[in-house]
């Protein structure tokens, strides 16, 4: 495991829906470079954290600390936190009338080059470094003068997410099971792609339902989430053991202790 | 109904005296229609069609027929309105035929009072053929008027390489009516694009009431734009009927921004087999406007398609009202018709209706409708903010989308840029 200082550090994260309490107590630290994998099974609350991460006005925090950078996330608005560098891909996509990829794109990045007092690029400039990004990542450019997600397959949808993930280049991206609904060779476009974007000033939170994912990104870390609590984590090894003995194990063992 | 009478004695006065000189097939088509005009009088709510549109402001108002204007705008005082400078143009003002600031080309694209005595046998082949008086006061009104408006003909297998732009304005500080009539007629395999649009250069409470009949022969292909900036005092009442020929192509766009109160009726019948059409509509309103779009695709032969896309983006106070009347004829097999209305309302006080009609009596067709009336979607502003896009600029940026939709549709790119930079312009007074 790198050693870098804590990037995102969660101490006792309560949170609810719609008066439901779903997160009950999470504690989590995620270092500068580090790959973290959160898995359990449905309902857990998987993507509870995830959202509640990137600000989603839905959830109410009730409880505990949500430290990033040292900063307060939770006191940050969605744009905010973006700006900061964190990043959601989400698990269902939303999609966007009349803007194409490109213009999003464009204005998003304007929008976190602003922040860091850089100039915003006009739409040429842009081209360029769209260009490089997709060169980077091997894929072309045929999303860009789409609608933002509209017709797009699943497939388009989660590869997008991970496209706009390459262009805004964040300090933490958090992937909402971007492994589901998506074929083995999808899967693994997706998969190689996050390898390519893995740095040292870059950490991920990968949350999924299935071990698969991980056989193509080989995490850090993997915890696992049962009833609103991480009940166990450990190295990659967790993941094969939990596809072979399912989750039952963990929530008794979490009754237990 | 004392604005009836008025309206016609007004007529009366104007066909004894200026319009006495017409042809008497003109002549006739005239007293038909003010007779009918007067049968019918003004629309009021109880009637289906009207629902959700009361013409009483018009029908209280009193509105004197439009005289000649007494000082031509120059070019650069109507700049704005136009497109571009190149290809031909007609511009009216306060209803008449400005040869100053036109670029006609012969007797094809010209003043239809020109036209009505140098053409006269195309001219009586069409007018009035097309668009309905029987149930439509407005239309028999306009038609009982009819002297001036725009006249566009292509001939068989020509095209028209730039776009043809009909400019009408209105000017001054009278209430006014205009009855501006336009007849275009796209002959066989012939190819052109119009920009239809109606502006103001006054603040008065004046009245447009327009009709535009749109004849499109067999194998052509017309894209047609209309745009409506009227003042947002003004009233606008506008009738648009065209008429395909077998496997022709009509690109139908509508744009809406102006008019206190605004009411168009969008005829389409398609009439011969293979046909294509589009019917793509913006209507953008803020304040007390109110806009009417009642629209029927009529398909009246098979293989025929008809995508229609209206969406309404209503603001503060406005109103905006939809009707899609799809009407599939026995034997129109095979007919694949889409509708969709998508309504934001961008104020609690913003209001809209939308309402499909279906008539299908024909079994193998597809035809398929929907619509939307809400506010901007929670979870797609989310979407934007997670990227760094703050609150104002996402839900800019999304109404924008709701409107960039429909002029993406357009294929006259100086148009469309046109529009867009309305368009912003409106959205940066939020």
């Amino acid at each position: 495991m790198t050693k870098g200082k804590a990037l995102l550090e969660v101490q006792g994260l309560r949170v609810a829906v719609a008066g439901n309490e779903i997160l009950k107590g999470v504690d989590l630290a995620i270092r500068d470079g580090e790959v973290h994998a959160i898995m359990g099974p449905n309902g857990s609350g998987k993507s509870t954290l995830a959202q509640v991460l990137a600000g989603h006005p839905a959830y109410t925090v009730l409880a505990g600390t949500a430290k990033y950078e040292g900063k307060d996330l939770l006191d940050m608005k969605p744009e905010e936190r973006a700006r900061a560098g964190v990043f959601l891909a989400f698990q269902y996509p939303v999609e966007i009338r009349g803007i194409t990829n490109s213009y999003f794109l464009r204005s998003a990045l304007n929008a976190l080059r602003r922040e860091r007092g850089e100039a915003e690029l006009d739409p040429i400039d842009f081209l360029q470094f769209l260009e490089q990004k997709l060169k980077a990542i091997g894929w072309d450019d045929s999303m860009m003068n789409r609608p933002v997600n509209e017709g797009f397959s699943g497939g388009e949808k989660k590869r997008n997410e991970i496209l706009q993930l390459a262009v805004l280049e964040p300090r933490l991206a958090i992937l909402d099971e971007t492994d589901s609904g998506l074929d083995i060779d999808a899967l693994k476009t997706v998969a190689e792609t996050v390898n390519k974007l893995r740095a040292p000033s870059r950490a991920f939170l990968i949350v999924t339902h299935y071990q698969r994912l991980l056989n193509y990104i080989t995490p850090d870390v993997v915890h696992v989430l049962a009833d609103g609590r991480i009940v166990k984590s450990g190295g990659p090894e967790l993941a094969h053991e939990l596809e072979a003995k399912g989750y039952d194990w963990l929530r008794d063992a979490a009754m237990v202790s | 109904m004392a604005h009836v009478e008025q309206l016609v004695g007004s007529y009366r006065a104007w066909a004894s005296n200026g319009a006495s000189r017409a042809p008497d097939w003109l002549k006739d088509l005239r007293e038909g229609s003010i007779a009918r005009f007067h049968d019918l009088g003004f629309p009021n709510m109880k009637q289906e069609a009207w629902r959700f549109t009361s013409v009483a402001p018009i029908a209280e108002g009193a509105f004197d027929l439009a005289k000649p204007p007494t000082r031509i705008p120059s070019l650069e005082e109507i700049r704005r309105f136009l497109v571009l400078e190149a290809g031909y143009r007609l511009v009216f003002v306060d209803g008449f035929f400005q040869r100053s600031l036109s670029t006609p080309f012969f007797d094809d694209v010209q003043s239809l009072a020109h036209v009505v005595t140098h053409r006269q046998d195309l001219v009586r082949q069409h007018l009035a053929k097309y668009a309905a008086t029987q149930d439509r006061p407005f239309s028999a009104l306009n038609t009982a008027f009819v002297s001036d408006g725009a006249f566009v003909h292509v001939p068989a297998k020509a095209t028209v390489a730039e776009p043809v732009q009909l400019v009408f304005l209105t000017t001054g500080d009278k209430q006014v009516v205009t009855h501006p009539r336009n007849l275009v007629v796209i002959e066989r395999e012939a190819r052109a694009a119009i920009v239809e649009t109606y502006a103001s250069l006054a603040g008065s409470a004046y009245w447009t009431n327009a009709v535009t009949e749109i004849v499109v022969g067999d194998g052509a292909r017309l894209d047609y734009h209309r745009v409506q900036r009227e003042s947002d005092r003004a009233y606008h009442v506008a009738a648009t009927q065209s008429h395909q020929g077998r496997d022709s192509t009509l690109n139908l766009h509508f744009v809406a921004f102006g008019g206190k109160l605004a009411r168009h009726d969008i005829g389409a019948v398609m009439a011969g087999p293979g046909g294509t059409l589009i019917l793509n509509g913006l209507y953008l309103l803020a304040g007390q406007q109110h806009a009417d779009h009642h629209t029927t695709i009529d398909h009246a032969a098979d293989h025929c398609q008809s995508h229609e896309y209206f969406n309404g983006v209503l603001d503060e106070k406005s109103r905006g009202v939809f009707t899609g009347r799809i009407i599939v004829r026995p034997g129109a097999q095979k007919t694949d018709s889409k509708q969709t209305n998508n309504n934001l309302l961008l104020s609690t006080d913003a209001h809209a209706d939308s309402q499909p009609q279906l008539e299908i009596y024909a079994d193998d067709v597809k035809c398929t409708h929907g619509s939307t009336v809400g506010p901007l979607d929670p979870r797609a502003l989310f979407y934007l903010c997670s990227r760094g896009i703050g609150e104002q600029e996402a839900r800019r940026l999304l109404t924008y989308g709701f409107a960039a939709e429909i002029l993406g549709r357009m294929d006259v790119a100086p148009l469309r840029l046109q529009l867009d930079a309305i368009v912003r312009g409106r959205l940066a007074e939020q």
